[in-house]
């Protein structure tokens, strides 16, 4: 619970911090909320030699509304977000998932960008970006690119992200009229990530029909995931219980679960189709 | 005594400064040269060293020393056990492991260095060559199995013991049922707040070693370490600054403690070790870990005849302190409050390759009020009969104490019926039990659980402990009219600088704000025995009742000389004494009685007493817990949705600080009821090393907690108290557990062994295997 020895360097700008980074290479990691990162380098399974901490630079904490995106700079902590109620109004379930987040301190000090970029399979944020159809800004020493969420996440603990880049902003489509949204999660007792977590985000038709659902799963699998089937079951069908029903039932379509002493493999996939089926139940109302 | 403030929720003195960060606890304290020391622990269950290099870590920058079990085991002793039992196997404990490992952080090296930093990275670079072994870990099959830890024993048997009165087997042949079940008390970890840590100073002029320890028992310690480290008593100090919680974990005498005394000796300089969280969970004791078997006799009409318990206790590894004592308490109260004619206990306690088993919270007692209470529930459900009902039909009535167990203990004083129908009526028991009904009819999952407990406080007769059951107090006057209490308790979180003020404000009749209360410094308190066993005000209380007995009488004395009077006609009220209406108040007098220039020829200068005392008796506080519990069908998730307390301690001195206990015990009982385990694999490997594995409850899983009290005083003092340190571990678990099985007896459920996870209850609700 002592960290390995390290440098560190807070730059002031995005610039200084990409070819901090891109110097340094493998040696290098960046540091934001810290909330993964040190107890991972308390524990020594993380052992980096530099952290180039880009809690200094300014204009990467926001939230804003722009090109039909609302648009959420890396550094935005997990408690801007919670308290937004501009995003309580247009995408509540950013905040809800926000919510769920650890506690308090955890809240003030994680970040939105760190958590995708740290890509825990437990996460909360990867299942809300998945269901939001989020655009991950990602810049280097090379220049700007955009990730889909979808494509976003590789595998445990890895992302799209390449060496020497710098998450910057995540863009979301602004919500269209009719939608609804939520994000419920079965935590763990000890650590309180999510044994299961599902955020949905579906449009209805004048009818209140489903016209579109997207599903984002975490805690399941070695990483977050589309619940295709799910959503694929629910377009154009009427949200009535039944529907609902049956369409969560296919949360863990083809996905290999995660067991452990707390959650056997076939009990994370009953939760998650019953947190599916009770976050979509929400989403509809 | 005009009691003003005993009896008042007074808020603790101790708070302003811990809430505001000014307290100082070990890893506040920095000494100038100060070195700081990591430990090399084994990652291995169970192994043979086959060499050690510490060579390079000897050249790692900032390095002073590395010191193995080879260059201390003949100088420093063993580490104590202080438990006497028959036949009892204590292995060999050296302070670092010499050629074998016995458990998952086992400390191996130590390496000490300029900073913590510095330690910890030379921990890295020592080589150790292991060969490993078979491990023992299933307490149940360690003592036949053929991997043996301690090999010149020949197996892992520590001791075998058999305790209870009365004919069992007839007891068990009289009944019309007999009732059998095997109980799981898993292992868990104390987790204090503050960890361990350790500040040890050698002054070579002075040949004067001070340890400061987070301990619950400095004047033990000093005893022990001073043995251990072969160094005259009276050159040893050992300081217990502010101590962040023990739960018993702190009561005991580690290897790191002696051997950071040594280091400090060795080098000269100030040397501290703060031990982390995962040290915490790996190293320091762990509690309960039995796995027993129950046999209950019971009449139709539900009258209990017997009780049989065949347990085998998992020591760990090595015995601490008191590990193989804490499954006697066990014995001790497994009749819980009954009558319960014939009781057999049959231990065998087992090494296995863990951490040791010590006291933790509740210390033996959990365990038993946990067998006694599940057993209740049995015969209720196999009589069909109200599970309140059976207990009420063997409770001894208020008139029939004290009241001799078959465990051979005469229980002080108790109004169970009195606690259980306060319960029954705050709770609406009645209400509940239809309200069940109903909601089971609509396809709810609803428990209703009650435990009725006993358990033994005041720790006690000398006769029955290791090292001393009597505590100590002195009570001074200073010049100026301030008072000093010096106890020989030492308190660590459970606010006696408050309520022994209180006592002695009342006693005084001054300010409680003129009062200091001073503990854990061997160097300025008298001998004392420390805080564990719910015994600080029980016998520390009492203590310092007789030295304010004691002072109060001098006082009068000096008082009379000053007016004049015979002592006999002094009243002494408010802090005054007076006559005739002539008055002194008891400032003046204690500056009459320094200043000693008109003072009775035959006394001594000066307003100071100091009293031990020796209990008789133990007490044997009680109550009654009940809990209702819903469960989610389809998450299996349970929710405690009522939780009512009667609790029974004795007088108490102040409520606030009484449902401070009852409140954080209720919190620990529900941790093991629902969340707490320590899962060593089959490797031995510790699977729930850390806080992101080992469940702790957090304030949001917790229900409003509804306490009230009765007040049967304990005979046992004169303060009429019983003790509240341990009540809510022990009374509860039980009835969390009862209500969680009573919730699922339609599904044919008639015991669950804990913790009760959600997917263990998901599976018997949907049948999935
Ligand atoms: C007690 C506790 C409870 C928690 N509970 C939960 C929970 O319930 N749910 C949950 O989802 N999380 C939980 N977390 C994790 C928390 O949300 C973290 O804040 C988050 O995972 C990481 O964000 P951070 O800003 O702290 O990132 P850091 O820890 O600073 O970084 C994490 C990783 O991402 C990299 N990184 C960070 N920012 C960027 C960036 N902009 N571009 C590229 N790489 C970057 C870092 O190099 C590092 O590898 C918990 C944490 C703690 C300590």
């Amino acid at each position: 619970m002592i960290p390995a020895q390290f440098d560190y360097i807070a730059p002031t700008t995005l610039d200084e911090a990409v070819a901090l980074l891109s110097q340094h290479a493998d040696d290098a990691k960046v540091l934001a909320g810290g909330h993964s990162l040190i107890p991972a380098m308390k524990l020594r399974l993380a052992q980096p030699q530099l952290l180039v901490d880009i809690g200094r630079i300014k204009g990467l904490s926001y939230i804003r509304e722009e090109g039909g995106q609302i648009r959420i700079g890396a550094m935005t902590t997990h408690y801007q977000i919670e308290s937004s109620a501009r995003l309580r109004e247009i995408c509540p379930l950013l905040p809800e998932a926000a919510g769920q987040i650890g506690d308090v301190q955890v809240r003030n000090k994680g970040t939105i960008g760190g958590s995708l970029a740290h890509s825990d399979p437990a996460a909360d944020w990867p299942a809300a970006a998945l269901a939001l159809d989020a655009e991950l800004r990602a810049v280097s020493s090379k220049g700007e690119r955009g990730i889909k969420a979808a494509d976003f996440f590789v595998d445990l603990f890895t992302t799209a992200l390449e060496q020497g880049e710098i998450l910057s902003e995540i863009r979301i489509p602004i919500p269209k009229a009719r939608t609804g949204q939520a994000y419920l999660k079965a935590a763990q007792p000890a650590s309180g990530f999510a044994v299961v977590g599902v955020a949905v985000s579906l449009v209805r038709d004048a009818a209140g029909k489903c016209e579109a659902a997207a599903v984002g799963i975490t805690g399941v699998a070695s990483k977050a995931y589309r619940a295709a089937a799910v959503e694929k079951a629910l377009a154009g069908a009427s949200l009535d219980e039944k529907m609902i029903a049956a369409a969560a039932a296919h949360a863990t379509d083809g996905i290999d679960a995660n067991g452990d002493l707390y959650a056997s493999a076939q009990y994370r996939k009953h939760l998650a189709a019953v947190y599916a089926r009770r976050a979509i139940t929400a989403a509809s109302r | 005594m005009a009691e003003k403030y005993v009896g008042q929720r007074v808020k603790r003195t101790e708070d302003p400064r811990l809430i505001q960060g000014l307290g100082h606890y070990v890893d506040d304290i920095k000494l100038a040269d100060m070195l700081h020391v990591a430990f090399l622990r084994s990652m291995y269950a169970h192994a043979r060293i086959t060499s050690i290099d510490t060579s390079e870590a000897l050249h790692a920058p900032g390095v002073v020393a590395v010191y193995t079990g080879q260059d201390v085991s003949s100088k420093i002793g063993q580490v104590p056990c202080g438990a006497a039992l028959p036949d009892l196997k204590v292995p060999d404990h050296r302070v670092l492991a010499t050629d074998k490992v016995y458990f998952v952080g086992h400390p191996i090296a130590a390496v000490v260095a300029t900073d913590r930093y510095a330690a910890r990275d030379a921990i890295d670079l020592i080589i150790v060559d292991y060969e490993e072994l078979p491990a023992v870990i299933d307490v149940e099959g360690a003592a036949s199995n053929s991997t043996v830890i301690h090999e010149h024993f020949g197996d892992n048997i520590a001791y075998k013991l058999t305790a209870g009165e009365g004919d069992i087997e007839a007891a068990l042949a009289s009944a019309d049922h007999v009732v059998k079940q095997r109980l799981v008390h898993q292992r868990l970890a104390p987790i204090a707040m503050e960890p361990r840590g350790v500040l040890a100073r050698y002054l070579p002029g002075e040949k004067e070693l001070t340890l400061w320890s987070s301990t619950q028992i400095p004047h033990l310690m000093r005893t022990q370490v001073a043995i251990m480290l072969g160094i005259p008593e009276n050159k040893l100090r050992v300081i217990a600054p502010e101590v962040g919680g023990g739960f018993g974990s702190k009561l005991n005498v580690y290897a790191e403690e002696a051997l950071l005394g040594w280091i400090a000796m060795q080098l000269a300089r100030p040397v501290k070790w703060i031990e982390t969280r995962r040290e915490n969970i790996q190293a320091t004791i762990h509690g309960r870990g039995q796995v027993g078997y129950i046999e209950i006799g019971c009449k139709n009409d539900g009258t209990i005849t017997g009780l049989r318990y065949n347990v085998f206790a998992d020591m760990g590894a090595y015995h601490q302190l008191l590990t193989p004592a804490i499954p006697t308490l066990t014995g001790l109260m497994l009749s819980g409050c009954y009558k319960i004619p014939a009781i057999q206990m049959n231990t065998t306690a087992v090494f296995t390759n863990k951490m040791a088993t010590d006291a933790y919270r509740g210390a033996g007692r959990p365990e038993a009020t946990h067998v006694i209470e599940r057993a209740m529930d049995m015969v209720a459900a196999k009589l069909k009969m109200d599970p309140v009902e059976v207990r009420r039909r063997n409770f001894p009535t208020p008139e029939e104490f004290p009241f001799k167990t078959a465990t051979g203990l005469f229980y002080d004083s108790g109004n169970y019926v009195g606690a259980l129908d306060k319960a029954l009526e705050m709770a609406d028991y009645s209400k509940l039990r239809k309200d069940q009904a109903a909601a089971r009819k609509d396809g709810k999952i609803i428990g209703v659980g009650v435990s009725t407990y006993v358990e033994i406080c005041a720790i006690g007769p000398s006769a029955a402990t290791p090292a001393g059951g009597w505590e100590s107090a002195t009570v001074r006057v200073e010049p100026t009219g301030k008072v000093t209490v010096l106890t020989g308790a030492s308190p660590h979180g459970q606010g006696q600088e408050t309520s022994f003020a209180q006592i002695a404000a009342d006693a005084l009749g001054v300010d409680l704000n003129d009062i200091a209360v001073v503990h854990g410094d061997t160097a300025i308190v008298q001998y004392g025995i420390g805080t564990f066993g719910s015994r600080a005000t029980a016998v520390g209380g009492t203590a310092l009742v007789l030295a304010l007995e004691e002072l109060t009488k001098k006082a009068t004395r000096f008082a009379a000389h000053l007016l004049e009077a015979e002592p006999e006609s002094l009243q002494f009220e408010d802090g005054k004494f007076s006559t005739d209406g002539k008055s002194v108040s008891i400032q003046e007098v204690a500056l009459a009685a320094h200043l000693a220039r008109n003072i009775p020829a035959d006394m001594d200068p000066g307003l100071s007493a100091t009293r031990f005392f020796e209990p008789k008796n133990f007490t044997f506080p009680f109550g009654t817990h009940i809990v209702v519990s819903e469960i989610d069908r389809d998450t299996g998730d349970v929710k405690l949705t009522k939780y009512v307390a009667v609790d029974d301690c004795g007088k108490v001195i102040n409520p606030m600080l009484v449902e401070g206990q009852i409140h954080g015990g209720i919190v620990q009982s529900i941790g093991q009821a629902l969340y707490e385990e320590l899962v060593y694999d089959d490797q031995g490997q510790l699977v729930t090393g850390t806080l992101m594995d080992y469940a702790v409850p957090k304030a949001a899983m917790i229900p409003w907690l509804e306490l009230d009290r009765t007040e049967t005083p304990s005979p046992v003092n004169p303060l009429g108290v019983k003790g509240v340190g341990e009540a809510g571990t022990i009374g509860a678990t039980p009835a969390i557990v009862n209500s969680i099985v009573d919730a699922l007896s339609p599904f044919g459920i008639t015991h669950l062994d804990m913790p009760l996870r959600p997917e263990l209850l998901w599976k018997i609700v949907n049948n999935a295997g």
